[in-house]
């Protein structure tokens, strides 16, 4: 009786338990999860935060915004936890001030859009879709340009990454990208 | 002679008058773009304006003008790293994109040499190129181009 009573509150107190850390664990990741959060350091609020602010998914008709983890972090689980523990490497590059000043961060940015386009491609722009649905949009409600170059788009197999670059913040030097439209240089 | 001279300041009142008069009138008629409205007064605000939905090619009004963007270009960013229209306008990309190619005379520097790209004089597109809105004009016109070499 003694033994099974034991058995019982070992029970019901690793489930108490079981409850306060799984919630605790997750209370503090979405804590991690907020626009807040993302700003509270320097490199993210006066470069890209700057940047994205009075843009689309920032400033628009309706009122609805995304912001950073609407975009940056996905919303399943696992590819969450997956995201989180790849911003260690984030935490590493704080602490020896890799992209600690505007020009630091002017001569990397390049390296890091590259980051975000390949996995943008590699999840078939999976953060995009949350809010973008391909399957729901009207094709007749958009514009000219739009109806013709997402219906394309579909059919070649395309990602909203490969033409939507530069939506929420600025492009780097893409001269290496296309240099069809960039500035032409000089010939010495 | 007598009478001459009593006509002169006659005249002279008359030539006032006709002044005074006009300069009335004159105010009335001129007026600036903002209204009659005193420099201290608040305005009427003025209905905003909205860029037109994504269209065919505008006419040209004349030989030589450039051409006006029949579409919009909200959040469209033109900067020493990238001119977004180019990724639909440049040589490169505009069959892919089904747009207006850039013309090659934007490829020349102010030196007369011919570079690979566009060169920095017509890089800034908009300087030149501007989209439309729903805004009457403000002033009557009645220019026509030349008949001989319109194409609309």
């Amino acid at each position: 009786m003694a033994k099974r009573n034991i058995a019982i509150g070992t029970l019901l107190v690793g489930m108490v338990l079981g409850v306060i850390f799984w919630g605790g664990f997750n209370w503090a990741m979405e804590l991690t999860n907020t626009e807040q959060f993302c700003i509270s350091c320097h490199e993210m609020r006066d470069n890209v935060y700057a940047e994205y602010k009075g843009r689309i998914h920032d400033l628009n008709r309706t009122g609805v915004r995304a912001t950073c983890p609407d975009c940056h972090v996905p919303k399943e689980w696992i590819y969450k936890i997956k995201r989180k523990i790849q911003a260690s490497n984030e935490l590493y590059h704080k602490v020896m001030g890799s992209i600690d000043t505007r020009e630091k961060f002017e001569a990397k940015r390049l390296e890091l859009a590259r980051h975000v386009w390949k996995t943008m491609k590699e999840t078939d722009s999976r953060e995009c879709r949350n809010c973008h649905e391909y399957g729901s949009m009207d094709y007749m409600a958009q514009g000219r340009r739009a109806r013709r170059e997402h219906q394309e788009g579909l059919d070649a197999g395309k990602t909203c990454i490969d033409c939507h670059k530069g939506i929420a913040h600025q492009l780097p030097d893409m001269s290496e990208e296309d240099p069809s439209a960039v500035l032409a240089v000089k010939p010495e | 002679m007598k009478n001459q001279t009593a006509k002169k300041p006659l005249l002279a009142a008359l030539g006032l008058c006709a002044l005074l008069l006009g300069q009335s009138a004159l105010a009335v008629e001129i007026q600036s773009l903002r209204g009659e409205n005193a420099i201290d007064e608040t305005t009427e605000v003025p209905e905003v304006k909205r860029y037109n939905k994504d269209g065919q090619p505008l006419p040209r009004n004349y030989v030589l003008q450039p051409p006006l963007i029949p579409h919009k270009i909200d959040g469209y960013e033109v900067t020493i790293k990238h001119n977004k229209c180019l990724s639909c306008h440049s040589w490169k990309n505009y069959r892919r994109h089904h747009a207006t190619k850039i013309s090659q005379t934007h490829f020349q520097s102010r030196d007369g040499v011919v570079l690979a790209n566009v060169s920095a004089r017509r890089y800034f597109c908009l300087q030149c190129h501007v989209p439309q809105t729903n805004a009457l004009p403000l002033v009557d016109n009645t220019f026509e181009p030349v008949e001989s070499v319109s194409s609309w």
